[in-house]
């Protein structure tokens, strides 16, 4: 294809690799968790009991909306004015002593954190739970490098001792039990042994004594960054345990993995999502700790420091101004709390390292919608819109949602080419490694399979009903096979197995029957009321205009 | 460094941004001043620590050595920034030993990580605190010293002098210097991570006390 140049270079969407796809269709996944009945029971108890300390430490502050305005706000001035608060986020951390790297993806992020561990010669890093080193898979890269990481973050722990996967943002070991976390430390910490109870108070000691040594001996550390002011240099990491502070502290190099949406402009703009960011997510007033660092202080904690800047898909997501807005995100993991759909999937059902709401609009976003299984991740969602009230930064998460569905059926049908709905990453030299590769044998076959096609059951059913309903006379027609839907339903109302067409609907659900009478019937019996009533009310009346100077929030006018 | 990873990433970036969105300006229209008396806010601050399991203790300067005393009890070996007032401690007994650490790094003065580890509390002063919250604000300054002092031993003995308490999170943020080593303290460690339910005591101080000097 060729293209005329007019002077401004477009740049085609590059999106990212890593633990960001869905390699089963949420649906079939979703089925396989549903059985795991303890998983079920494990994550309704923890996420009913945090919903109700949210909503308790929320309703505490009188200006909570406000604050979740200037949230929203500030995040769309971060990325309107990305490129130049990346470069004085930069300035600053390096006039400070500090040294910024820059990676394209996974494999490039990857790369350069184990370069930079190398150079200090150890084989042992101590972890900060990390949303963005999960997301480029950098535990098992490093593995591989002959380099362990240890996870001290409790839950990160639990997972990693467990051998198992994160399935929360905030609590990856949601999922477990406090019975089921003590048989994992019972197998997999040689210190313990059976006076171990399954009290939380107990599990913790063993964790801080399992991990002690670890923290006074490891050299190198490994973190996240919940927030990067570009204004001073600055990062922030917010946690609860003591972990954070011991990782950011105590060794003499410490190497930070952070999203370039991460950043905020200001310091003063840290007063905002502090109060939003714990009141969201643990349910807490604060966090017990916070740690803030700008580049290396003389004689304070780790002198060789360094910050890499992560896009790994997030500039793709930028591209569409529909759905940017799921950058704004804070991962506070609100959404997934009150979620009835993760309540029953779980966190595993959505295959990315960012599950729940904010996952099903994030991930498909991030590695472009015709990745893997990620199409499937936009319908994993009743629209319900919880996830939209309690979101700290008021993403609008179901509006998305729709967004990227029209974008999965658009591309199913051919509007926008499968080829460039998901561009590989030609610029970059390093090449995926990462679960990207592991799924691109099946590529050919899943790009042959968005190609346009032969029409779906759901294409010709939908057809059929827009043919019904754009006319009066075929939906009046229609409504008169009312009274034999009716009869299908039985006595108990419902319709439990149609053939054919809409055989897939009634698979999961049972279709109530239809009225006794279509609305379209009873409206025609009833609408003269209306005017009834407007005529008893005295008529419609005009209604005078607001006021403008209402609109003009803080500005007086003289 | 790679030059040429930053300048695509930049160029992605501003490729993405084509649409140049504009974002409207942010309205500050959240509190950041208070409008509460400084009994009130004391008051508050005392009632969110007490909630995170941290105790609280009300002294003057007369008081304060003694409390401290007891707190450390008989035998403790403890250790201070430099820049803490002297006349805030006990005399030295048998059982119970001043370190001094200075942040000059003179030989000697600087404990190592396992020394650290050894030592049975630390006692430091505070930046500011925030109230509504019930948060404590350390800042590497020489009566707070530097980060490791604070988090290592398992006893944290923390003075917040009365005037140093605000109610709101912009009030005391104001008050830091951006670019210091800041920790922000809400209660001793502690975990959501077994069923989302908070236990205090994990890899900080288990015992946090704060002592309100009037």
């Amino acid at each position: 294809m060729s293209r005329t140049a007019l002077g401004m270079p477009t740049i085609r969407p590059v999106h990212g690799q890593g633990n960001l796809h869905a390699d089963v269709d949420f649906p079939t996944a979703a089925k396989e968790e549903m059985a795991n009945t303890q998983m079920r029971a494990n994550i309704r108890h923890a996420t009913h009991t945090i919903r109700g300390k949210r909503a308790r430490v929320v309703e505490e502050l009188p200006d909570w909306q406000e604050l979740r305005t200037a949230g929203s706000v500030l995040k769309e001035q971060v990325m309107a004015n990305l490129p130049e608060l990346l470069e004085q986020f930069e300035k600053n951390f390096t006039a400070r002593g500090g040294t910024v790297h820059w990676a394209r993806d996974a494999a490039e992020a990857n790369r350069i954190v184990t370069e930079l561990i190398e150079a200090t010669g150890s084989t042992e890093v101590i972890k900060v739970k990390s949303m963005a080193t999960a997301e480029i898979d950098l535990e098992r890269h490093l593995a591989e490098h002959g380099i362990t990481a240890t996870e001290t973050d409790l839950a990160e722990l639990i997972v990693q001792l467990g051998h198992d996967r994160s399935s929360h943002i905030l609590v990856p070991a949601i999922h477990k039990n406090r019975h089921e976390i003590r048989d994992i430390f019972l197998r997999e910490m040689p210190e313990t042994d059976d006076s171990l109870t399954s009290e939380p108070r107990d599990l913790a000691e063993a964790a801080r004594a399992h991990l002690r040594e670890k923290f006074l001996s490891t050299r190198v550390a490994v973190s996240g960054a919940n927030f990067g002011v570009a204004e001073t240099g600055t990062l922030t990491v917010v946690e609860s345990e003591g972990n954070g502070r011991m990782c950011l502290t105590l060794p003499d190099t410490l190497i930070t993995v952070m999203g370039i949406e991460k950043l905020v402009p200001t310091f003063q703009d840290l007063e905002v999502y502090l109060q939003l960011l714990p009141r969201s997510s643990t349910g807490e007033r604060m966090n017990p700790y916070t740690s803030m660092w700008t580049g290396s202080t003389p004689g304070d904690g780790p002198q060789d420091v360094h910050v890499v800047l992560l896009d790994n898909g997030r500039s793709a997501v930028l591209a569409d101004p529909a759905g940017r807005s799921a950058l704004h995100c804070i991962r506070c993991s609100a959404c997934l709390n009150v979620c009835p759909v993760y309540e029953q999937a779980g966190g595993h059902a959505y295959g990315s390292t960012y599950p729940g709401p904010i996952g099903a609009i994030l991930s498909p976003q991030m590695t472009g919608i015709t990745a893997a299984e990620n199409s499937s991740l936009p319908y994993a969602s009743s629209l319900c819109g919880a996830c939209y009230d309690v979101c700290p930064v008021k993403i609008n998460i179901p509006e998305i949602l729709v967004h990227l569905r029209d974008e999965d059926v658009r591309t199913r049908h051919g509007e926008r080419p499968a080829t460039e709905a998901q561009s590989t990453d030609e610029a970059s030299t390093a090449a995926p490694e990462t679960s990207a590769q592991k799924s691109s044998t099946g590529l050919a076959g899943r790009l042959f399979r968005r190609l346009p096609r032969v029409p779906s059951e759901m294409d010709v059913m939908m057809k059929g009903a827009s043919t019904v309903m754009s006319s009066g006379r075929r939906m009046a027609l229609a409504e008169k096979a009312l009274p034999l839907g009716r009869a299908v339903a039985g006595r108990d109302r419902a319709i439990s197995w149609l053939p054919g067409m809409a055989g897939g609907w009634t698979d999961e659900r049972d279709i109530p029957a239809p009225p006794r009478e279509s609305f379209r019937n009873w409206w025609a019996d009833h609408a003269a009321e209306t005017e009834d009533r407007v005529n008893q009310d005295g008529g419609f009346r005009d209604v005078p205009a607001p006021d403008r100077a209402d609109d003009t929030d803080e500005e007086e006018t003289p | 460094m790679s030059i040429e990873a930053k300048s695509e990433v930049l160029a992605r970036i501003r490729g993405a941004l084509q649409d140049t969105p504009e974002a409207p300006q942010v309205r500050r229209a959240y509190r950041r001043t208070s409008g509460r008396p400084a009994a009130e806010i004391r008051e508050m601050f005392e009632d969110r620590l007490v909630d995170y399991k941290a105790t609280v203790h009300h002294e003057n300067t007369a008081t304060l050595p003694e409390r401290i005393a007891e707190l450390l009890g008989t035998s403790a070996r403890y250790v201070i920034p430099e820049g803490l007032d002297r006349s805030w401690l006990p005399g030295d007994t048998t059982g119970r030993r001043v370190l001094v650490e200075s942040q000059t790094e003179r030989a000697g003065t600087v404990l190592s990580v396992r020394e650290l580890n050894e030592v049975d509390a630390v006692v430091t002063s505070s930046t500011v605190s925030c109230a509504e919250t019930g948060t404590i604000f350390l800042s590497g300054r020489p009566e707070e010293g530097r980060r490791a002092i604070s988090l290592v031993p398992d006893h944290h003995i923390c003075v917040v002098p009365a005037a140093s308490i605000v109610e709101l999170i912009p009030e005391a943020l104001d008050r830091v210097e951006p670019t210091a080593p800041i920790t922000m303290i809400s209660g001793p460690s502690a975990t959501s991570d077994i069923e989302l339910e908070r236990v205090e005591g994990v890899h900080g101080p288990r015992r946090l006390d704060v002592i309100l000097l009037t």
